[in-house]
């Protein structure tokens, strides 16, 4: 393994471990704050104990993405030195922007944690609010910095240097928006379905919980709308992709040649040396009308770019299927979610399928494999750049020899934490209460 | 940044501090040490914490080039450190939330004390190399380090480690004798404020002389100038009444005297430092970010404080205040 393939290794890995968790830290306080909403409204202990014990999973997550975070901002530096001297005085905005987020997110935080007795009712929500809300920002601010990869602008070229920067405009990049968006709608997606899953499953074992269905039925409205208008997100990032970064565009599709017209291939392997993709499903005009909003727009392919600037296609494609793949089984059970619940809203009976129960289940992980496959799309798709059409990954990375020490420690360490951090959750889990619901009792046993 | 850098070694550099004598707790009342050191901490863990993240972001948005410099000269110690960060941080929480029994919470608490030696250490080594002038470049424009990859491995910055974490050690168990009302407690944590107030005076001796041959513009900087002079007899006179105020069991004024002594350590070393980032050939100005850059940074540091210092404030009066009330007699 050479250095710079080490390096992005270890930026890759590190990155696709923080996601996890910087993900649910976006998406858990607001499930948080809900319940505890609900607590203040109703003064059903329920959804206090609820608000608390996901309080405590927070937590735990909430400090493994503080640290893997922290190490982020380094590796940074570490791996790619020249990237952030040139791009440091561009881009550092949103990230400075990020630490203040995540500071206002760190001490609110600790209020809600340890403050149940301590601050007034409303004052803790308040604060909860807070953590969502700072969490939320700095996923966006983080997210922007990224787009400015994909999009990058606020400054001129003059002898291979920055000139005239202006990191206002470096921020507001025309990948920013739809970027934004689609990674917070995917935190919230994301969270919310594996939420659901996992009190599915607990709801499974015992089927009169009170505490899981209340648990159940926030994390599937967050979970659900979020599902609902991802793919509206998707979509908008899809039309901005085919605008800066057509070659990119080509790569998700696997579209080898120009074309008028162009099908959408669902699914299909990409042959590079033989430039086809085999095996797929062509829909006609779809990929034109999706990109262009014409039918007969024509679909830049992968042969007008000369080699060495196209990303690895099938790496990318691949994962962008099964990305799309994810998002829209999402989707479905949310609609089908929807549908249940408007039909049996009034007897309180929309959670008692057993297979519509097997099927949350099912599909709690989707989200978070969406995250990482959507993440790798965006990542790889951008190869060989760092910098969009600026600098190449391999003109960033360090002069530091043996990055292949570092990349395995963090490695065997990020494994290590994931491994506790499951056991602890899954500790949090297993005690779960017990609390039988009188009403859905007497249902039950009047059908 | 300074600023930043002074907060995390006051704020966070306690919790370090906390990690140490979380190893060292024992004797009779060994549990009742520990478990007075995190309840200590627990609520303003992760926000103390951030005050390293925000010195690295200003760090690369203000000085890119500066950063770009440190993180390829010194790569190995700064991937030691984040190892160290990544290991306290979640052993501590892990900690809280795994299973309340003796054998398990040991473990943990012995992950987070060595972790805690550990990084400290190496964040003194890592500014010591800084001050030191080991780290070359070709030239500032293409960071090309010419120094390689082991500038660190000197006798100086392993001196400047060791008393930063003396240092951290010191301004714990200052700030843990305010934490409690049980008398004996108090005791323990004022017996080793003073112990390590000793370490810190040997080993800040030792950092001089080291200087001599190891960083001889910052020594220059630090012996030479009328400012230093007037700053060391105020670091001197907050060291001793610190000490005195130990003594005499006036723990409110000792932690503000500590507190203060920090500051201005930090604060001297910033000015002996001045106007060079990385020594001996970066300065401000040469690896500062177009002017834009610095006023929009500027602003959001302002908009940030004024945002996050009342509700840093208010953190510390819910989770403080009491104990603090507690602490004086």
């Amino acid at each position: 393994m050479d250095d710079l393939l080490a390096a992005r290794s270890q930026m890759a890995m590190s990155l696709a471990f923080h996601i996890i968790f910087a993900a649910i830290g976006i998406a858990m306080p607001l499930l948080m704050i809900i319940a505890e909403w609900k607590w203040l409204r109703s003064k059903d202990e329920i959804y206090l104990t609820l608000a608390k014990r996901w309080a405590k999973g927070t937590a735990i997550l909430f400090a493994v993405g503080a640290v893997s975070g922290t190490v982020l901002s380094f590796e940074l530096g570490l791996l790619w030195p020249a990237f952030m001297g040139y791009a440091g005085a561009i881009i550092g905005m949103p990230f400075s922007l990020e630490g203040f987020a995540f500071f206002t997110e760190a001490i609110f935080l600790g209020i809600y944690l340890y403050g149940w007795t301590r601050v007034p009712p409303r004052a803790h929500l308040f604060a909860g609010a807070m953590v969502a809300l700072s969490g939320a920002l700095s996923g966006v601010f983080v997210v922007i910095a990224n787009a400015w990869m994909n999009a990058p602008t606020g400054f001129r070229l003059v002898d291979g240097k920055p000139v005239d920067i202006d990191p206002i405009a470096a921020m507001m990049n025309t990948a920013a928006i739809p970027q934004t968006l689609h990674m917070i709608l995917a935190a919230y997606a994301a969270t919310g379905f594996a939420v659901a899953g996992i009190h599915a499953f607990m709801l499974m074992r015992d089927r009169t919980n009170r505490f899981h269905r209340a648990a159940l039925n926030i994390a599937l409205v967050v979970g659900g709308v979020s599902g609902i208008l991802q793919p509206l997100s998707g979509d908008l990032i899809a039309k901005t992709v085919a605008k800066t970064q057509p070659v990119k565009l080509a790569s998700f599709e696997g579209q080898f040649q120009t074309e008028q017209a162009a099908p959408l291939r669902i699914g299909g392997i990409p042959d590079e040396q033989a430039g086809v993709t085999r095996y797929a499903i062509e829909v006609p005009y779809a990929l034109s009308i999706l990109a262009y909003g014409d039918p007969h727009a024509v679909v830049k392919g992968l042969n007008e770019f000369p080699a060495d600037v196209r990303p690895p296609v099938a790496i990318v494609h691949v994962s962008f299927q099964i990305m799309v793949a994810c998002g829209v089984a999402m989707m479905l059970v949310a609609l089908w979610a929807t549908w249940r619940y408007l039909r049996c809203r009034r007897n309180q009976k929309w959670l008692d399928s057993k297979w519509f129960l097997r099927l949350l289940v099912a599909a709690a992980p989707l989200g978070f494999i969406a995250i990482e496959t959507g993440w790798t799309v965006t990542e790889v798709g951008r190869q060989p750049w760092i910098i969009y059409g600026v600098m190449r990954t391999s003109e960033a990375v360090t002069p530091m020899p043996g990055l292949i020490v570092p990349f395995i420690t963090f490695t065997v360490l990020y494994i290590f934490l994931a491994v506790i951090t499951v056991w602890l959750l899954l500790r949090q889990v297993a005690a779960s209460p017990h609390a039988p619901d009188p009403i859905a009792k007497e249902a039950r046993v009047a059908a | 940044m300074i600023a930043a850098l002074v907060l995390y070694a006051l704020l966070g550099g306690a919790d370090y501090g906390g990690g140490v004598w979380d190893l060292f707790a024992f004797g009779p009342r060994a549990r009742a040490q520990r478990k007075l050191i995190a309840e200590a901490i627990s609520p303003v863990w992760e926000a103390n914490h951030v005050w390293l993240i925000l010195v690295i972001v200003i760090l690369f948005t203000a000085f890119p080039p500066a950063f770009a410099a440190i993180a390829t000269a010194l790569h190995i110690p700064i991937t030691l450190l984040l190892i160290g960060i990544v290991l306290r941080g979640t052993a501590f929480t892990f900690r809280t939330y795994d299973v309340q029994r003796d054998d398990v919470q040991r473990r943990w608490s012995l992950v987070f004390s060595i972790a805690s030696i550990i990084t400290p250490i190496l964040l003194g080594t890592i500014l010591g190399t800084i001050a030191s002038g080991a780290i070359r470049f070709e030239n500032v424009e293409n960071g090309l380090v010419t120094s390689g990859f082991f500038s660190w491995l000197a006798p100086f910055p392993f001196a400047v480690g060791f008393f930063a974490l003396a240092l951290f050690a010191f301004l714990a168990a200052v700030y843990l004798t305010l934490e409690t009302r049980e008398r004996e407690l108090q005791e323990d944590f004022r017996r080793r404020a003073l112990a390590s107030g000793v370490v810190v005076g040997l080993l800040a001796l030792t950092v001089f002389l080291l200087a001599q041959t190891g960083a001889p513009t910052v020594r220059a900087g630090i012996s030479r100038t009328w400012w230093a002079l007037i700053l060391h007899i105020c670091t001197g006179l907050f060291a001793t009444s610190a000490f005195y105020f130990l003594w005499t069991r006036r723990y409110r004024l000792a932690r503000v005297c500590a507190a203060a002594q920090v500051t201005l350590i930090l604060l001297g070393w910033a000015f002996a430092q001045y106007p060079h980032i990385v020594e001996p050939n970066i300065t401000i100005t040469s690896a500062a970010a177009p002017y834009v850059t610095l006023q929009l940074l500027l602003a959001a540091l302002i908009a940030g404080v004024i945002l996050l210092f009342p509700s840093y404030y208010y953190l510390f009066r819910i989770f403080k205040s009491r104990s603090n009330a507690e602490g004086v007699r």
